[in-house]
């Protein structure tokens, strides 16, 4: 597929904003969704809705099947050993949540320890702030250098034997630095330590195998990856699934429920309670089927690459010899001009770009700096969108100047 | 002048840009001409809430009217700090109270700013109000 053909398939891409054509690169807080998930939404929504697994009647058993299918292609893309291993959620943020409960729950007590980076979203940290305060557990820093990369050969020193978790992301929403997950896999298998990755941005810009990677669970979002918004993935070992306890109750997680106590139902229903996200969910498909013909822009990348670290007076976070290990994510500061008024002024130039802490807030005190601008890319960008970005770009540095 | 004159003033000079990009460089323009801020009076009791740059706001009564000072770390939210400030500034807590601020949804700022700096004027708003009630 040309990058023509596949620019046809997302309708927003025609956009006019303030009467010039959107230049769409806020693509890491949410990508855009292409005609065929549009299709599969609007599919279900207007002949196929009905509630999940329990009903006899056509329509649900079309939607359970909808949605089943939807969990095999989710296995099969991210090479689980079983779709019995992929928990439906409403996105990243659900399924860490729903993971640090679960693995608060079942295995940390108090004084044990969480290692974090200090490169990750929110949503990668908030939840283990919460199980710490819950458990009286300890959460310690794995620290990035000056140039985004996690400080690795640190990590054996500070795993200790109370150390039960260690929580990264695949890449940095904001510096877009790929982190060697099978690497940390190693040391964290040597000293018997569960790892969870984010991978909210690494499903979207890597071919993603959970068994090579070597991980213990690995989350991501729907919305990231063309996907209808309001979906989600936690894949899990199967064992460890097994052992964690729900964080919600009722609907259809249950087996057998009596006025005493309640049986679950297996993994991984068991982490699925109430009402599905029925027409969303199966927009996964669609998705993924696209992905598969996508190709990464990987001039835009360079070009984009090689402005901003020449540009005098910007500063770009996340740096690296090998752009194979960067995503197309560009955080950047420019000397003298303020995050907030360069967006505000490319977004009346038609180019939506995100600007501030960019839910990584220990990260922005990490550089010292109040906030950031992030470009971030998608396949369906192209070379003139970026040569008309960097233009619009210094047009607006000159402008506040 | 009065402040009906100094609203009509604003809306009679934004009435000249038909581009919102002209309108920025005309910010822009004021922001840098806003009257230097002491730096002691960054404190976080001045500073507003809801904004995703930082804005300080200080309040002093002098003869029976309320003097405003600011600042802010960027420059478009100063310029809009600068039209507040040449509207507000030296008038009496009642006159401002009376107020609407309807003159911001005339020149279509409110509507033209991002979500988040939308919440931060409104803040700026608020907080001119809540000096004027404090000190009717």
């Amino acid at each position: 597929m040309n990058i023509q053909q596949l620019r046809a398939q997302f309708p927003q891409l025609g956009r006019i904003v303030y009467g010039k054509p959107l230049v769409y690169l806020d693509n890491a807080a949410t990508s855009l969704r292409p005609r065929t998930v549009i299709d599969k939404w609007t599919d279900i929504s207007s002949n196929r809705t009905a509630n999940l697994h329990r009903a006899v009647h056509l329509t649900a058993v079309e939607a359970t099947e909808e949605y089943e299918h939807t969990r095999q292609d989710v296995a099969r893309f991210i090479n689980a050993p079983s779709s019995s291993e992929i928990v439906f959620t409403s996105g990243a943020t659900h399924a860490l949540n729903l993971l640090a409960f679960g693995i608060g729950e079942a295995f940390i007590n108090q004084g044990d320890e969480i290692i974090v980076s200090e490169a990750e979203h929110h949503s990668n940290l908030v939840p283990w702030q919460m199980l710490c305060k819950r458990k009286g557990a300890v959460l310690k820093r794995l620290t990035v250098d000056d140039n985004g990369h996690l400080n690795i050969h640190l990590l054996p020193s500070l795993i200790t034997p109370a150390t039960k978790v260690v929580a990264v992301a695949h890449i940095s929403n904001v510096l877009g630095l790929v982190n060697p997950i099978p690497e940390i896999a190693r040391i964290c298998k040597s000293s018997g330590v569960l790892l969870v990755v984010d991978g909210a941005q690494g499903i979207v810009h890597q071919t993603v195998d959970v068994q090579q990677l070597g991980c213990d669970f690995y989350a991501f979002s729907g919305h990231k990856m063309y996907a209808s918004p309001g979906t989600g993935v936690l894949w899990g070992r199967k064992e460890l699934l097994e052992a964690l306890p729900p964080m919600f109750g009722g609907g259809e997680m249950i087996d057998s429920v009596s006025w005493e106590s309640s049986t679950y139902a297996p993994v991984p229903r068991k982490f699925e309670a109430g009402t599905q996200n029925i027409s969303g969910t199966p927009t996964l498909s669609p998705a993924i089927d696209l992905m598969h013909e996508m190709q990464p822009a990987d001039d835009v990348e360079e070009y984009i690459y090689e402005t901003l670290t020449s540009e005098p007076g910007i500063r770009l976070y996340g740096t690296t010899d090998n752009l194979r290990q960067k995503a197309p994510v560009f955080s950047f500061t420019v000397e003298g001009a303020h995050h907030e008024d360069l967006a505000l002024i490319l977004d009346k130039m038609g180019v939506a770009l995100r600007s501030g802490q960019m839910c990584a807030e220990p990260l922005m005190d990490r550089f010292g700096v109040t906030g950031m601008l992030r470009a971030s890319f998608a396949p369906y960008n192209t070379m003139s969108e970026a040569e008309f970005f960097v233009s619009s770009l210094r047009k607006a540095i000159k402008m506040l100047k | 002048m009065t402040l009906q004159e100094k609203k009509q003033q604003i809306i009679d000079d934004f009435s000249l840009y038909d581009e919102w990009l002209d309108k920025y460089e005309y910010l822009i323009e004021l922001g840098k001409s806003l009257p230097p801020y002491p730096e002691e009076k960054k404190t976080d009791d001045r500073l507003i809430k809801g904004c995703q740059s930082r804005v300080w706001l200080d309040a002093q009564m002098s003869g029976g009217l309320l003097e405003f000072s600011a600042d802010s770390d960027a420059v478009i939210t100063r310029g809009i700090i600068c039209l507040l400030i040449s509207v507000y500034s030296g008038r009496t807590p009642a006159e401002i109270l009376s107020d609407d601020f309807s003159f911001l949804e005339t020149i279509g700022l409110k509507e033209n700013l991002s979500p988040t700096r939308a919440n931060g004027l409104l803040s700026m708003i608020q907080t001119i109000r809540n000096k004027a009630s404090e000190n009717v």
